[in-house]
């Protein structure tokens, strides 16, 4: 099966074709089961591939195989021959990805069989989704950086035609936006990103010669390249990181991402595109490993990004939107684990998030399916008796979100904590902790809004609410169930030793041999430190948790009272309410600037270019003009000029002489 | 009497043709100065025959003149039947080349 | 002592210029036609000073006696009275015609005058000009080109009468 994998990318392919060329002649639900049984059937594959690449010993445990040379470029002035493959290849980190992807990528399809039953251009989703699939996977599967760039760009443009589906739809009264509006604005900011990534392509290829991981990882091993162009090509890959991941100062097209349909933001702007930063950020552990300074940029960054989003959760009232600032905080959360060398934490942590953010997101869709339409969570309440099915599975997930312990998000956020502290990095951990404080509040909050209480809003809405039906609430289920067990893999010594049971963390024995830990003391956190001070962590973090949602608990509990604390907070209200001002900011400072730049431009192509070229046809034309005086018609005038030509031979003859 | 005299002799008489040629209006005065012109090629062919003691120069001539009568013998011909089309002899009425 | 060689050239000359002048700038065409007759002779003049005494008896043959009449009959058939004169050339005509005419003279008098600044006649043998010289000549070196001038006026004289035919 490990020989197959090259399929993996291969079968939403072909649902992609099928769906294209069919799509619109075939019944709907045709559509979207040939849709589901493609990702289905990469699911299956990776699972068997998977489980052939454990057969395999620890230190050799990873699979390449070149399906076909794509670029053979030759010396490029490095020394060495640059051959660029279609090659595909599976390790531990990849596996891990492989199966976060394909299998909640076969949930959400599900799901979107029956969140999308309604929509005209059902054969288009189905295949915008198979194709995002596709993209995705040739990401994480890819063997080199190229292959993994063309995943990256792909997932771009799927994201794209996805955000603007609906393309004619408005989205926000207060910009003035539409849905392609939006899908134009996460391009744009993306492809900001993919330039910083490609130049620091071009930078590998000229230090190294290669862009295969396994040959990268070597040569990073015992080549010793000046440190600032390590730095440099960290930095610049992690440019791109940003832009794809939604951090500072990339991440203004996630929230205006939510135009899409809700099961796109689960798939796409919770689970998978945006992790691909941190798989790439992880992959090339060996480079970042190597530049501690890199990796402090990208703690910095992710740390910040943590709080700083964590902090616009608070006041928004799109539902949406609320969980978009909390992925974009989480995802903070994972940068900030790998830019201290936690990267196993930081990976666990993608999974875990995985599964509790498409929850949360695919749980807000059923919401929105149920009011049909509402988004505005001041317009919700009260909702748990109506839905109760929703109701249990976003809870589920709003405990995973929140670090209680038990559940999945426990686990996994708590090594990045743990990862933070023992790496020394004592200001990340401390920004970390707030960013979860207010985590653990804004989930609250959302989950008390729209469940909890008397409903606020429509009354003919509110009639007419109801559960979702079962193909949209059996993926829900699954995905609590994950958000549960999940984090089990991943339980750190420290508590399996309160058990009294040994060292049962399966998913750092699995990843770790994969991912290059930085030199130096204080990396990791399976590092024996004493128990105690983990077992402290542990503890600050779930008081924490407990804290934040004991906060808004007391505060959203009466009707009145947000209210009262939003106007005695007046000033930092109104800064959260809009957003820090950062996109006016860009608008001033960015598009302005470039707006004039391109009419200047658009001017020059017009009177210029086209000026020159529109100069030759009048010359042509002019020409002819004049030239026409000559043919008078009259004998004589022929004779005239009959008799010039002779005058010109006559003088070249005679200068001879 | 020297080459010399009788060649700008024939020179000025060969401008005196051209001129002739461009600038009057009726057919057959044209073709008279046209022969004006080859009496002038003439005049100097058999000039540098004579110089050189040479029957070449003559010979050219001779063959020139052949070729005078025939051409003479054509453009009359020419001559009468655009007279035929246009009642008249004057080259300006000859325009449907125009544009 | 003025030569009579001179004295000829001189008169000849003067006839020349004359009846060309008159074949340029005269109206009426069978005058132009007669002055023309007076210059072709006075050229076969020149060709008997020349000592080229049998081109001087074709000039007057063929063209003082051929193609002169030809001219004359054709004027006579066609009534032509005048050929409109000097005026009524264009603008631009009337002043590039003399301006490339005036340019013909410069370029031969050059010609002329770099040319053959120090010629003189070599004193002609005794068979210059004569039938016999022309005629060894042009039936051995000039044999091709005079077969193919006499098949140049058989065409000619066929297009002469397609082109003067009043129906084909």
């Amino acid at each position: 099966m490990l020989k197959l994998i090259w399929l993996i990318p291969l079968l939403p392919l072909a649902g992609v074709i099928l769906n294209g060329v069919f799509g619109r002649r075939l019944p709907l639900k045709a559509v979207g089961t040939i849709a589901c049984l493609a990702v289905l059937a990469a699911f299956g594959i990776s699972i068997g591939a998977i489980l052939e690449l454990a057969e395999l010993p620890e230190g050799v445990r990873q699979f390449e195989t070149d399906v076909a040379t794509w670029l053979p470029l030759g010396d490029l002035g490095t020394g060495s021959d640059l051959t660029i493959p279609w090659g595909f290849g599976l390790d531990p980190l990849s596996s891990v990805l492989l199966l976060v992807v394909t299998g909640v990528g076969f949930l959400i399809h599900v799901y979107s069989v029956g969140y999308m039953s309604h929509e005209r251009d059902y054969a288009r989703f189905f295949i915008y989704l198979n194709l995002f699939m596709a993209m995705m996977l040739l990401l994480v599967l890819g063997n080199n950086l190229l292959v993994l760039f063309v995943g990256w760009e792909g997932v771009g443009l799927c994201s794209y035609l996805l955000i603007g589906f609906y393309y004619d739809r408005p989205f926000d009264e207060r910009t003035g936006l539409t849905c392609a509006d939006a899908g134009r604005k996460a391009f744009i900011v993306n492809r900001i990103g993919d330039f910083a990534f490609l130049i620091g392509l071009l930078y590998l290829v000229l230090e190294f010669g290669t862009l295969k991981f396994t040959e990268l990882n070597t040569a990073l091993a015992g080549h010793h390249a000046p440190g600032w162009m390590l730095t440099g090509i960290g930095l610049l890959l992690f440019l791109g990181a940003c832009g794809k991941s939604a951090q500072i100062p990339l991440y203004v097209w996630l929230p205006d991402a939510m135009a899409g349909p809700t099961p796109v933001s689960a798939l796409i702007h919770a689970a998978t595109m945006v992790t691909a930063g941190v798989y790439m950020v992880c992959r090339m552990s060996a480079l970042y490993s190597a530049t501690p300074e890199a990796m402090a940029i990208i703690a910095a960054v992710g740390a910040a990004t943590a709080l700083f989003a964590a902090s616009m959760g608070i006041t928004a009232t799109d539902i949406k939107k609320v969980l978009a600032y909390s992925t974009v905080s989480q995802l903070g959360f994972m940068f900030a684990a790998a830019g201290v060398g936690a990267y196993v934490a930081a990976i666990f942590h993608l999974m875990t998030h995985a599964f509790f953010k498409a929850l949360l997101f695919l749980g807000a869709g059923s919401v929105i399916h149920g009011l049909h339409g509402q988004q505005d969570i001041r317009k919700m309440g009260g909702l748990r008796s109506k839905m109760p099915a929703t109701f249990v599975t976003f809870f589920v997930a709003m405990l995973a979100i929140t670090g209680i312990p038990g559940l999945a998000g426990f686990f996994s956020k708590d090594e990045i904590l743990a990862g933070a502290w023992n790496s020394g990095n004592r200001v990340v951990w401390v920004v970390l902790s707030v960013a979860a404080l207010i985590t653990a509040f804004y989930m609250m909050r959302l989950t008390w809004l729209v469940f909890f209480g008397k409903y606020r809003g429509d009354e003919s809405t509110g009639s007419k609410a109801h559960e979702s039906p079962a193909l949209m609430t059996i993926p829900l289920m699954i995905l609590a169930a994950l958000s549960v067990v999940g984090g089990y893999v991943g339980v750190p010594a420290v508590m399996s030793g309160w058990v009294g049971l040994g060292d049962v963390n399966k998913l750092h024995h699995w990843l770790a041999p994969a991912l290059t830990e930085p030199h130096g003391a204080g990396h990791g956190a399976e590092v024996a430190h004493e128990a105690g001070m983990e077992t402290m962590l542990i503890l600050v973090a779930t008081f924490v948790a407990l804290l934040g949602i004991a906060l808004a608990w007391m505060v959203y509990r009466k009707d009145g009272a947000a209210a009262a604390w939003a106007k005695r907070f007046g000033p930092v209200h109104h800064l959260l309410r809009n957003l820090y001002w950062v996109d006016e900011f860009y608008e001033l400072v960015v598009l302005r600037p470039f707006y004039a730049a391109s009419r200047f431009f658009a001017a020059v192509d017009r009177w210029v270019v086209d000026g020159l070229v529109n100069a030759t046809g009048v010359t042509a034309e002019i020409s002819g003009q004049v030239i026409k005086l000559f043919q008078t018609g009259l004998v004589r005038n022929y004779a005239l000029m009959f008799m010039f030509g002779v005058l010109v031979i006559l003088y070249y003859v005679i200068r001879a002489i | 009497m020297e080459p010399q005299w009788i060649l700008v002799l024939s020179a000025v008489l060969f401008t005196m043709g051209a001129f002739g040629v461009l600038w009057n209006r009726g057919a057959i005065t044209i073709l008279m100065c046209v022969e004006i012109m080859l009496n002038s090629a003439n005049l100097t062919f058999i000039t540098f025959a004579r110089q050189f003691d040479q029957a070449e120069g003559q010979i050219y001539a001779f063959f020139v003149m052949t070729l005078a009568a025939a051409e003479a013998a054509v453009g009359l011909a020419i001559v009468i039947a655009l007279f035929r089309l246009r009642e008249s002899t004057d080259v300006d009425e000859l325009n449907l080349l125009k544009w | 002592m003025i030569g009579l060689e001179t004295v000829g050239f001189v008169f000849l000359a003067t006839l020349a210029l004359a009846s060309a002048t008159v074949v340029v700038f005269h109206k009426s065409p069978i005058i132009s036609a007669l002055a023309l007759a007076f210059n072709l002779v006075a050229i076969a003049g020149f060709y008997l000073l020349l000592n080229a005494q049998f081109l001087a008896l074709l000039q007057v043959i063929v063209y003082a006696g051929a193609i002169m009449v030809l001219i004359l009959f054709v004027i006579m058939l066609l009534s032509i009275q005048s050929e409109g004169g000097l005026h009524r050339s264009g603008r631009i005509h009337s002043v590039l015609a003399p301006l490339i005419a005036l340019g013909c003279a410069v370029a031969l008098g050059v010609a002329v005058f770099r040319g053959s600044a120090d010629g003189r006649f070599a004193v002609s043998s005794a068979d210059f000009g004569t039938v016999r010289s022309i005629g060894t000549d042009l039936f051995t070196t000039f044999f091709y080109a005079f077969e193919a001038i006499s098949l140049l006026l058989i065409v000619a004289m066929i297009g002469a009468v397609l082109l003067a035919k009043r129906r084909l």
